[in-house]
């Protein structure tokens, strides 16, 4: 059976991984590469890369980046953070990439979508939406939250998997950040609304809300950051739980 | 050994030329006709849409080639696909190593197929040592058929082969680069045949 996948995000910046991250034993938390294969190593199912770098220069720091960890990571990864074109896509996979993750560009241009799937295929698309929920609708936000666009999440769903979009990561700005557990009812409905894979991402603080993001939210796969990075859930740990109430894990 | 990364234009040869580095092998990059000729192992990867991919290798000429090659050869993921003989993606005619159709998953079930499945009826020695329902990454929306090439079945909505063998050619539908150790014991004994 399929499993349900367990993945830790990463910030980048300037090639290096940012946010205090706690590992013990760990030389060096700033070097994505050691990071990543400790997180695999661990029994992450994969990595998405969130590049938060805002110069040009940061951007090149990235690819090198993606290099070097595709060189030595045994599992997929993603990356994603300021892809505005198909070259830049073409960039990022030809250095070891497995899929790309487009948000605001995206939601500029949805073309975009279309492009990148024709020429590399739906499967390396993922499309990252943040939605904040405003009287009872679910408004798509860009720019970490902070600017509110014309976009309803279902819609948008629909419409990104219409164009190729091989996978959706939804991040509720209501539930970011609170470690009250995800929003499992809009990711229950975004499951009912499209049939690609769904990631879960915004809220993670326990590992029962791990359980209710997969069996309330339906979700695919669930991403987090903080609680993998201070160690507050161990990976193996929460595996362990998720196998005992009947969800499928990769042991 | 000389090992060769047959590079057409669809796909991500970096990885699968990274993962064979990690077990100590060192492989070439090329869609030279001569060059994989002369190799005493081929991978075949691939991802992206099969009938471009097909149109990519018939402008190089390279479909007979490939067909015609006597070493071992490892199709991969779309690589796997194109050696069937047809797949339902853009109704495209494959090489006709494997007499196998390519089909769509139904609608009853996520497409694409991504994420860690297991592989089990494990058969031929490019699954020694590896355990019976092993997890494996996959990432398709098309599926080979079963049949009595199957090395390996996956299930998703569908049993399907998520592994093929007939004599000299092998393909697999994960990606054995990006399936952790698992991935990396079959890419070996594929490397150590």
């Amino acid at each position: 059976m399929l499993a349900k996948r367990i993945i830790p995000c990463l910030d980048i910046k300037n090639g290096r991984t940012v946010k205090g991250v706690n590992f013990v034993n760990l030389i060096d938390a700033g070097n994505p590469v050691e990071l990543a294969k400790r997180y695999a190593e661990k029994g992450a199912d994969e990595l998405v890369f969130l590049d938060i770098s805002a110069t040009q220069e940061g951007r090149q720091t990235t690819l090198t980046m993606v290099h070097d960890v595709a060189e030595q990571l045994n599992i997929p990864f993603t990356v994603g953070g300021g892809i505005n074109s198909v070259n830049d896509v073409e960039a990022l996979l030809k250095n070891g990439a497995d899929k790309i993750s487009i948000n605001s560009s995206a939601v500029r241009n949805p073309n975009l979508i279309a492009d990148i799937a024709r020429q590399f295929g739906s499967q390396c698309v993922v499309v990252a939406m943040d939605a904040k929920c405003i009287n009872n609708e679910w408004i798509i936000h860009l720019a970490g939250g902070t600017i509110p666009t014309r976009k309803e999440l279902f819609h948008w769903a629909k419409e990104v998997e219409l164009l190729g979009a091989g996978e959706i990561l939804f991040t509720s700005m209501n539930h970011d950040g609170t470690k009250n557990g995800f929003a499992n009812e809009a990711l229950s409905q975004l499951s009912k609304t499209v049939n690609i894979p769904i990631i879960a991402s915004g809220g993670a603080g326990t590992i029962q809300h791990f359980v209710d993001a997969f069996h309330i939210g339906k979700a695919d796969a669930a991403l987090a950051a903080s609680v993998f990075h201070f160690e507050d859930i161990e990976i193996a740990d929460l595996k362990q739980v998720l196998s005992t109430n009947n969800i499928e894990v990769r042991l | 050994m000389k090992l060769v990364i047959l590079d057409y234009g669809a796909g991500n040869v970096k990885s699968v030329q990274f993962a064979c580095k990690r077990l100590g092998f060192d492989a070439v990059i090329s869609n030279n006709a001569e060059v994989l000729k002369r190799a005493d192992k081929v991978i075949f990867p691939g991802v992206g849409e099969a009938s471009s991919a097909m149109k990519k290798l018939k402008g190089k000429q390279l479909d007979h080639v490939i067909k015609n090659l006597e070493q071992p050869v490892l199709g991969i993921c779309l690589g796997m696909q194109l050696m069937c003989r047809y797949t339902e993606e853009g109704t495209t005619q494959g090489l006709g190593i494997f007499d196998v159709s390519v089909k769509k998953f139904a609608p009853t079930v996520k497409v694409p197929h991504i994420g860690w499945n297991t592989i089990s009826g494990l058969k031929t020695s490019l699954f020694k040592g590896v355990s019976e329902a092993s997890y494996v990454y996959l990432v398709h929306s098309f599926y080979a058929e079963k049949s009595n090439e199957t090395t390996a079945l996956t299930t998703y909505g569908v049993d399907y082969s998520s592994a093929l063998q007939k004599a000299n050619f092998f393909g697999v539908q994960f990606h054995p680069e990006k399936s952790g150790d698992v991935g990396e014991l079959i890419l070996n004994n594929f490397l150590t045949l």
